[in-house]
Parts: C-alpha cells; structure tokens; sequence
C-alpha cells in the first residue's frame, strides 16, 4: 500500500461520492448525467483498486459508455426546451435531504460497526499481500488484478478454486475459517470446496450465463419493439 | 501508511444507495429515477467487489457484479423505450403525470 | 497492489540509487516522481502525433490533390505548419455561444482528450514497454475508447445549436454502433492468442512474419473489418459524418474555436494513432520486424545492453508499422467520397455486425477443425503455444503457457496444497 494508492483511493473515493451527490442535487437532467459519468466511471477506478480489473474495465465498457450513452441519449429525445428542467419543491428536497441523512447515519453506522477482520486483522492480510503465496493465473500479480482467466472458465462452468483443488484435504476436515483468502484461490473450509473423490455438481456459472445471454437478446428485442415510431393516431 | 480496510469502501457504497434512493423518490424527471436506480445498483456493486477482496467470498462477488452491470444494462434500455413510449404519449417524461389509471 | 504501475522499475532504480545532490529517495517520493516521467513521456506521445500527422495530412492531401501543401513554415517542406497553426489557435478568443450550457460546453473537450488519451496506458510499444501490461489490456482500452462518444455527444447538445446536436446525434450514432463489430474482430487475434494482454498478444508473434496474426485466414479479413471499423470510430472519411460542411456546417464542432477546438483535433489524431497501434500490435505483429531479427538479437542478449537496443528498434518498428496504417487513413479520407448517414449505418448494421460475427466464430473454429483434420492447429508459423521464444520471468507472474486452462487448474491446486499443509 504505497502513498500513491492511498492518494488514488481518497481522490476517487472523494470523486464517486461528490457525483452521486450531484445527481441527487442537481435539477438539469444533462448536468445530472454527466454528474453520474463521473460517479460510475470513479466507481470503475475503485473496482481496478480493489483488483477487480475485469469487472472495472467492464463497468467503464458497459455502464460508462454504454448504457449512459444511452440514458443521455433518452435525455436528448425527451427534452421539450433546450436544458430541460423539471423541478422538485424546496420543501421536497429539503425533507428527502433530511431523510436521507438519517438513512445514511443508519446504514453508515451498521457498516462499519460490524468487524469484518474477524479481530484478527484478516481483511488486511488479504487484500494487501502479506500472505505468503497469491494464486497466480494470470500475466499479472494477484494484487494488479488477474481475475480475467477465472472469471471466463467460471463462466465457462469451471471454477479453478473450487472445482480442480487437486490436492486439497478431504472437506471433512475442520479448518477454522481464517486463512487468508485473495479472490479467486481456493476458500478452504467453506462450504462447496470439495475433494475429487467426492463427486457433485460444478459451482461454475454458466447456466446464470446462458440465461442472461438470452435475457439480453429478449431484452434487444422488446426495447426495440417498444421504442419503434409509432402512426399517431388521430385524436 | 496504513492500509484501507473494507469499511471506507463500505461507506462509499452506502453513500451512493442512499443517493440513489434520495435520486429516485424525489425526482420527476422519468429518467432521473432511472439515474437512481443505477446509483443503487453501482452502491451494491461495490459492495459485491468490496466482499470479493476482504472475504472469503472470493471470486463469486465478482461473477455476481458483472450480472448485475448486465442485468442494469437491459434494465436501462427497457426503461428508456418506455420513457420514450411515455413521451410520445404524454409530451413529458414528467412522472407525476403517469395518472391515467388513477380512476 | 503494490506495482500499480510500471513506473515501478524506474522508482526501484530511484530508491536504491538515488538522484545526484539528493542520495535515495524514500518510496512515496520515487514513486511519485517516476509516475510524473511517465505520465510525461505519455503525454509527449500523445501531443507528438497529433503535430506530426497534422502536417503529413496537409502535406498528403496537398500531393493527392495536386498541390503542394504547406511550404513555408519551417524551411522547404512546412513541417513547422502544425506548431504554427497551435499558436494560432491559442492566441484566439475562447467563445462561449450565449444559448450554451457553459459549464459543459467547457467540459466536453477534456473528456474526449482524457479518453483517448488513457487509451494509451495498455499499448505496448515494445516488448514491456508499455505504462501498465495489463491482463485485461485490450478490453480496458477498448472500454475507455468507447468513452469518447460521451464528450462528443456533451459537446454537441451543450452548445445549443440545432446543427451541433444533429451532428452530435449522427456522431454518437455511429460511434456506438461501429464499436461493436470493432471489438468483435479486435477478439479475433485475442482468441488466437489466448490472452487480452496486448504485450503478451505481441509477444506471441514476434519470430517473424510468419507468425502475424493476419497470415491467420479469419484473422485476414477481421483485420480489413477492424480497420474500416476503426476509421469509422475515428470519425475519419468517409464515415465524417459529423462534419459534412455541406449538410451540418461542421457537426458538433460548430461553436468550437481556438484551443478547445483544436483539442478534439488533438484527440481525434491521437486516437488515430491508437487504433492504428492497437492493429499493428493485434494483427500485424507489433514491435517485430518480420524477419526475426529483434528476436535474435533477443536470444542472444537476454538482458543488459542488447536486449534495450532490441526494444529501441522494435519501438522503431513500431512506430514506423502504425504511422503508416494512419498514413493509409489520411489517404482513404482524401481519394474516397464521403457517404450518406443512412448508408453508413446500413453498412455497419447489415454488413459488418455480421461479417464480424462470422469471423469471430470461424476464428473459434478454425484450430478446432485444422486439430482435427491435420492434426496441428495452424498451417503458417508455429502454433500460438510453440512460438514462446523466451518465457520471461516476471516476479509474480507466471510462464505464459497458451492453452490456459490446464496451467490455471494445475497451478490453483498446487496452490491449495501448500495453504492446505499447515
């Protein structure tokens, strides 16, 4: 964890929550959307911090470019003057601001009262290599990001830290569960790790995934068919 | 220089829930609340991603991210075709002004 | 993430040994130094084409059309025209169109340079010479391209003109839909290869001419797709739409002048140059020279001396290969009459989309059957899981085995073996 990376983290840290407070603030919808570029396109860089490098480039790839592509480009067809504005009551806002501190202070507070090091300083040791042996599966080491070669053969119904831990102990045996853990190694002592001699389903995904595929292609369709130039009817 | 734990990227997350749902209860522009729903789901994604790297949850809070970026994708494309449906009969996206079956 | 970035080599270099007058540095300030050369020698390259191809443009263009092109800037062949015309621009008023959105219409440049500008931080321009090798290279900066359609569209409907959002419209139209057969037959080679990581995707070419991707038969005609595509996303003619002069005075540029305006000139010869790059590193075996000459020296000279001189003439080839793929745009957009809008996108929609998709399957395909019928999977150059010259040891990374799936299973169990003996 060098300076760097700490400067990195609060920088965009500062960045997401400063747009997702823009969009709520601001009443021009094109200001909102671009607040919202800023927002997610941050959240992208906090996902390649935290090592998720497959799933930040997919937020930039999918969220950024396509789907606000898209939501501005609904702006665009919808406006009826040129900065469209529909505004809320200040007394609206005012209350909703309210509330939404309070929601905030509540979840907030339940976050992080909660010890995710489990006392023992895990989190740490996981996520900041002080363990001595990091799967590696990729060009890059653990804590650049690899998970692009896990992700697909998960997709592809094979999970590399489930499904082929070769030589790993029977899962009969109690291993508290402490061991530090970097995505995507073999999570010993959690439920479905299991020992070759013990047949059972994969834990892989690709059923989740033919089912979204199809779900995007009916998705297309309907979106389509929706959206089409209808004859306006006389009235 | 001490390293980030989960709770700051935790407290992240909520603060864009909560944005998100602040964003859709009280806006009125359609695709504003739309907006907002994004906002929700990124809070949730981040906490999927967040979980993946400080928990033995592994590589899974990533699969189930990735879902939901393309679960949110053909969300907002079929809720854009009907705000623009809603515009074409309305002349607005204004969503008080959904109340035709308001008896 | 300890290596966040490969200005880790230079801030190693700069802890142990120091600067003169200072002695080593501590870890944050080398760090913070080495990223600051970086980002400079990035951000050099990223203003230096632009410059350069603005003036070989005028230059071809004038020759293409029977003129001379700029002479007098700079001694007899103008070369100093691209500089002359930055000062001009920058002297001139930065105007903001009354009926404008100002704050957008100020903010929509810097997103398009900011896009195509990071899309260089995953090219490789030699052999690890790249800002960050990244395992998801190629995905990453096919994701930060598709960003720039956002500062267009900004761009367009902030200035509050009727012809900047129709060009804006037309623009971000084409851009989000040539995108995908773009990225479709940028996986051609990256299913060859078995990896994103655009050195890893160069390395396994180099050797020779033989081992290019575009010798790969489905691989040959991706690349014309990806090419075209490329241009189209570059809103280079005949896609530029954008800027018919005819139609829609000039598209979303229409209220841009002085420095903002030639920002998005900057970016889009940037990124003419970056697509350009990404097919010379997919298709046409990046830094190598076709007679294997870098990887000879390479052999010989593993490390020291030989093997930077090595990286300086692939770096040389390099730039030289993707100069001209940007010298071929230049020529396509001054010999080629522009189309209409509905024909561009007839031509991405109905025949590219699926062209793509076909190369994309046979490429999937295509060692399946050449496995089955003839036993080996490629007729020209070695098979992708051969041609490893030297499997480089990278700390933290392992030997780059082609087939991917056995090495992931076999290294994660022997993972789990150790963790699992306490």
């Amino acid at each position: 964890m060098s300076t760097a990376e700490f400067i990195l983290f609060w920088l965009f840290a500062a960045l997401t929550c400063g747009g997702a407070i823009a969009v709520c603030v601001s009443q021009n919808v094109v200001r909102m959307a671009f607040s919202l570029v800023l927002t997610l396109g941050s959240t992208a860089v906090l996902f390649l911090l935290l090592g998720a490098d497959f799933v930040g480039a997919t937020q930039l790839l999918v969220y950024v470019g396509g789907t606000l592509v898209l939501i501005v480009f609904g702006v665009m067809l919808t406006a009826t003057g040129p900065f469209t504005r529909i505004k809320s009551s200040a007394a609206d806002g005012i209350l909703s601001g309210l509330i939404g501190v309070v929601f905030l202070f509540i979840v907030a507070s339940t976050v992080t009262s909660v010890d995710w090091d489990g006392g023992e300083g895990v989190a740490h040791k996981i996520a900041f290599g002080t363990h001595g042996k990091a799967v590696e599966s990729g060009f890059n080491p653990t804590q650049q990001g690899n998970t692009t070669r896990q992700l697909g053969l998960s997709f592809l119904s094979l999970r590399p830290d489930r499904d082929l831990n070769l030589g790993a102990q029977p899962a009969s045996s109690k291993v508290p569960n402490t061991a530090p853990v970097v995505p995507g190694a073999p999570a010993t002592g959690m439920p479905g790790v299991t020992s070759p001699s013990e047949p059972k389903l994969s834990t892989g995904y690709l059923l989740p995934f033919e089912i979204v595929s199809v779900h995007l292609l009916v998705v297309l369709v309907g979106a389509a068919y929706l959206a089409r130039t209808k004859r306006r009817t006389k009235s | 220089m001490q390293a980030i734990g989960p709770n700051p990227f935790l407290f992240i997350g909520a603060v864009l829930f909560v944005c998100g749902v602040v964003c859709m209860t009280t806006k009125r522009n359609g695709i504003g609340v739309l907006m907002g729903v994004e906002l929700v789901l990124n809070g949730a994604n981040l906490n999927f991603i967040t979980f993946s790297r400080f928990t033995p949850l592994g590589l899974d809070g990533q699969v189930f991210s990735l879902f939901v970026i393309v679960l949110a994708a053909a969300e907002a494309a079929v809720a854009l075709a009907i705000a623009l449906n809603f515009y074409n009969n309305h002349l607005t996206i204004d969503v008080d002004r959904g109340d035709d079956l308001h008896g | 993430m300890d290596t966040l970035l490969a200005a880790n080599s230079l801030a190693e270099y700069l802890q142990t040994n120091g600067v003169p007058f200072f002695g080593p540095l501590d870890e944050s300030t080398a760090m913070i130094f080495a990223a600051v050369v970086h980002v400079a020698l990035v951000g050099a390259w990223f203003g230096l084409p632009a410059g350069l191809f603005i003036w070989a443009e005028r230059k071809i263009s004038g020759r293409i059309q029977d003129r001379l092109g700029p002479t007098r800037c700079g001694g007899k062949f103008g070369w100093l025209q691209s500089l002359a015309d930055g000062i001009k621009l920058i002297q001139k008023e930065d105007l903001v169109p009354k009926d404008a959105d100002g704050l957008m219409f100020r903010l929509a440049p810097y997103i398009v340079v900011v896009a195509s500008f990071v899309g260089y931080i995953a090219l490789p321009f030699s052999d690890g010479w790249a800002a960050m090798t990244l395992d998801v290279g190629l995905f990453l900066t096919l994701a930060v391209l598709s960003l720039e359609v956002l500062g267009v569209i900004l761009a367009g409907y902030s200035s509050g003109s009727k012809w900047a959002l129709f060009g804006a419209m037309r623009e971000g139209a084409q851009m989000v839909s040539y995108e995908i057969p773009m990225a479709i037959c940028a996986l051609c080679p990256i299913v060859t290869a078995g990896t994103l990581n655009l050195n890893e995707v160069a390395l396994l070419q180099s050797g020779g001419a033989w081992n290019w991707n575009i010798l790969h038969p489905f691989n040959f005609f991706a690349f014309f797709v990806y090419f075209t595509c490329a241009t189209a996303s570059c809103k280079r003619a005949p896609f530029d739409l954008a800027e018919a002069e005819s139609e829609l005075v000039a598209g979303f540029l229409t209220e841009y002048s002085g420095f903002r305006w030639s920002l998005f000139f900057l970016a889009e010869y940037a990124s003419m140059f970056l697509v350009s790059g990404l097919a010379v590193v997919l298709f046409l075996g990046g830094w190598d020279d076709g007679f294997g000459i870098i990887t000879a020296i390479k052999t010989a000279f593993p490390d020291g001396l030989g093997n930077f001189i090595a990286n300086v003439i692939g770096l040389k080839v390099f730039l030289v290969k993707s100069s001209i793929l940007v010298c071929v745009q230049i020529w396509v957009r001054w010999t080629l009459p522009r189309l209409r809008i509905d024909q561009v996108m007839t031509t991405c929609l109905k025949y590219l989309i699926p062209i793509s998709c076909f190369l994309f399957a046979g490429t999937v395909a295509y060692p399946l059957v050449l496995a089955k019928m003839f036993g080996q999977t490629s007729i020209i150059g070695a098979p992708a899981g051969e041609r490893l010259v030297q499997p480089r040891e990278v700390p933290g990374s392992t030997s780059l085995e082609s087939n991917g799936i056995n090495p992931a299973g076999v290294q994660v169990s022997t993972a789990s073996a150790e963790r699992s003996q306490p």
